[in-house]
């Protein structure tokens, strides 16, 4: 008897393998996502959108429509459509420079405005696919293509931790919460409260999931692992900050 | 979608009240915008009006949000549009882009203010080459330049129209002037006019079971290899050639014997309309042509002209320092008839301006 690999009934099979390099987190990430897509059986209904980076490599990852943007834009483009057409379930798909930095005014105005869209940011701590620069979630002392010696606090502050401002931003419809690819049964929970959230009308939903990137990290296996658990969990606390769903829903 | 005008009435209204009651006609169902002078009252009439028709508004934290979220609107399905000028033209030149590049039917007002930078919040001819060409694309767009009140409503019912048809960008190119001066038109239901409008259709979240009905759509503007946006590109090059024969639009007057084409756009065309009766009143052989689309230009008909009338001089007249000017000059690349310019960047031309600039070249 032979047991096929699980793959979620919403992954476009022709887009497979995926582009992303070993080792990345994104891969995960869709995983939990084509898992709850499936469970929450909203395959049809499903607009999924992503920006430019690493996440663009996603841009047909799902078997449901999908569009795409520029970087930073992927959160206007997926509010214009929920707007209009509020039966769709939204997700738009980015990464940290893309969420935090060049789209990080569409991100806070959309959490303020209560936009019904679930927003997935993977916080890898650098810009993977332009190569390995700083981003804004890069930690301290980590280095970078454009922090050759360390990222310096003096000179370009601190990590931004996205999911505490936008929970600052928010009223108690919004969720919010931040996951790891190091807990995937965490991590598809988090994502499946956060498409509820947005299916029930509740508000604004995002999850930021701390991510792996070894390439741009010149790191192996252990290393990876241990830059994940130890060093970015460390400074990014995962958790849920805010669920409209109530305890009894988790 | 329910009656906005009803019975076709005489109106007496500012450019900028035309163009919401030219895009609730049309059934433009969601409005995006942010503030700037001088297309603010757009926003204004539609966020009173729209209510009442059933229609949307969203105020976005910029203009290159309001430009994407109309770019998501279209792609939903959604007839809808924006409005700007100046620096918030130029920070939508990223949405057109993408609009550009995705052939979605975006709708914009453009009502152009002094430039460069924040120049003044009133009136200039400085954003054609931005609205024609801005942006790293092709300038495969399609640019209205009007120069009535009627002429707005009739062209933003247009707008829509040629958008959904033929799938670019398209643009309704006025300024500060018509955006806030009152002036009288007729306003009508477009199929009192016999104007079928086109409707619009979702790109995604399309009826139907994934798999069983119909496939997934994945719409994308970037490529991995040079070839693959190669064909794209030359694909759209030759949809936008093809079709620029049924888009362009301009208006003649007096060139069969005229010693002088005197050219322009948009509101100064009112002006070089006046100064050519009145050149011909002092017996000085003047004729008016006047490019109604920008994009795609209509130069064989502007050829056509010079050759017909045998002119010996063009004179451009135009409130920017020569864009039009120089739109002019690459659009018809060849003929030899000397070209010379009335540039008044960012101010209004009246007819003596143009007649004085006339007697002084002839």
């Amino acid at each position: 008897m032979t047991v096929s690999p699980a793959v979620p009934k919403s992954w476009y099979l022709p887009s497979k393998p995926h582009k992303f390099c070993p080792g990345c987190g994104h891969g995960i990430v869709l995983k939990a996502l084509g898992e709850v897509i499936d469970e929450l059986n909203i395959q049809d209904k499903t607009i999924f959108g992503c920006d430019i980076g690493c996440s663009l490599l996603s841009w047909n990852f799902f078997n449901c429509d999908s569009t795409q943007t520029h970087h930073g834009r992927t959160t206007p483009v997926m509010v214009g459509i929920k707007r209009s057409r509020p039966e769709l379930v939204t997700i738009g798909y980015m990464g940290d420079g893309g969420g935090y930095s060049i789209g990080s005014q569409h991100l806070l105005n959309a959490a303020v405005r209560n936009e019904k869209v679930t927003l997935i940011l993977v916080n890898n701590t650098n810009y993977g696919m332009t190569g390995g620069q700083m981003a804004p979630t890069t930690l301290p002392g980590q280095k970078t293509e454009t922090t050759p010696y360390g990222r310096d606090t003096d000179v370009t502050g601190y990590p931004t931790k996205g999911p505490e401002f936008l929970n600052a931003l928010t009223q108690d419809d919004a969720y919010i919460a931040r996951a790891t690819v190091s807990n995937y049964r965490q991590l598809k929970r988090f994502i499946k409260n956060a498409l509820r959230n947005q299916i029930e009308g509740h508000g604004f939903s995002f999850v930021e999931v701390l991510s792996t990137c070894p390439t741009n990290w010149r790191t192996n296996a252990q290393q990876t692992l241990h830059f994940l658990e130890d060093e970015m969990e460390k400074y990014f606390p995962v958790g849920e900050l805010k669920n409209p769903l109530g305890k009894g829903d988790k | 979608m329910q009656a906005t005008i009803g019975e076709s009435k005489k109106a007496f209204m500012t450019g900028n009240e035309i163009v919401t009651w030219a895009a609730l006609a049309a059934g433009a169902e969601v409005m995006f915008g942010y503030p700037i002078t001088p297309q603010n009252e757009v926003m204004h009439y539609w966020t009173r009006l729209a209510p009442k028709y059933g229609r949307e508004f969203l105020q976005t934290e910029d203009e290159i949000s309001a430009g994407f979220t109309v770019c998501g609107a279209v792609q939903a399905g959604k007839k809808a549009f924006t409005a700007t000028a100046g620096p918030g033209n130029v920070l939508m030149q990223e949405p057109f882009g993408m609009a550009e590049a995705m052939r979605l039917p975006l709708v914009a007002i453009i009502q152009q203010r002094g430039g460069p930078s924040s120049g003044t919040v009133v009136y200039s001819q400085q954003e054609v080459t931005l609205t024609t060409f801005g942006g790293n694309g092709e300038g495969n767009r399609m640019v209205y330049s009007t120069a009535t009140h009627q002429e707005i409503f009739d062209y933003v019912i247009k707008g829509f129209n040629v958008a959904w048809k033929y799938r670019f960008p398209t643009f309704i190119l006025g300024d500060g002037y018509q955006a806030k001066m009152r002036e009288p038109l007729t306003i009508y239901e477009p199929q009192d006019r016999g104007i079928e409008m086109v409707s619009p259709y979702p790109l995604i979240g399309k009826a139907g079971s994934i798999g069983v009905d119909r496939e997934a759509e994945h719409l994308c503007n970037i490529y991995s290899l040079e070839e693959e946006l190669y064909d794209v590109v030359l694909q759209h090059a030759e949809d936008y050639e093809r079709i620029a024969p049924e888009i362009i639009e301009y208006e003649e007057k007096e060139c069969e014997d005229a010693d002088i084409l005197i050219i322009s756009h948009g509101v100064v065309s009112r002006a070089a309309d006046d100064a050519v009766k009145a050149l011909r009143a002092q017996g000085i052989k003047a004729g008016y042509f006047r490019p109604i689309t920008l994009r795609p230009f209509p130069q064989q008909q502007l050829r056509d002209a010079i050759a017909k009338s045998g002119a010996k001089k063009m004179l451009v007249a135009e409130s920017a320092y020569g864009q039009l000017y120089r739109l002019i000059r690459q659009e018809i690349y060849g003929e030899t008839i000397p070209i010379e310019g009335l540039f008044m960047p960012g101010v209004g031309i009246i007819d003596y301006d143009i007649m004085n600039k006339v007697k002084s070249i002839l």
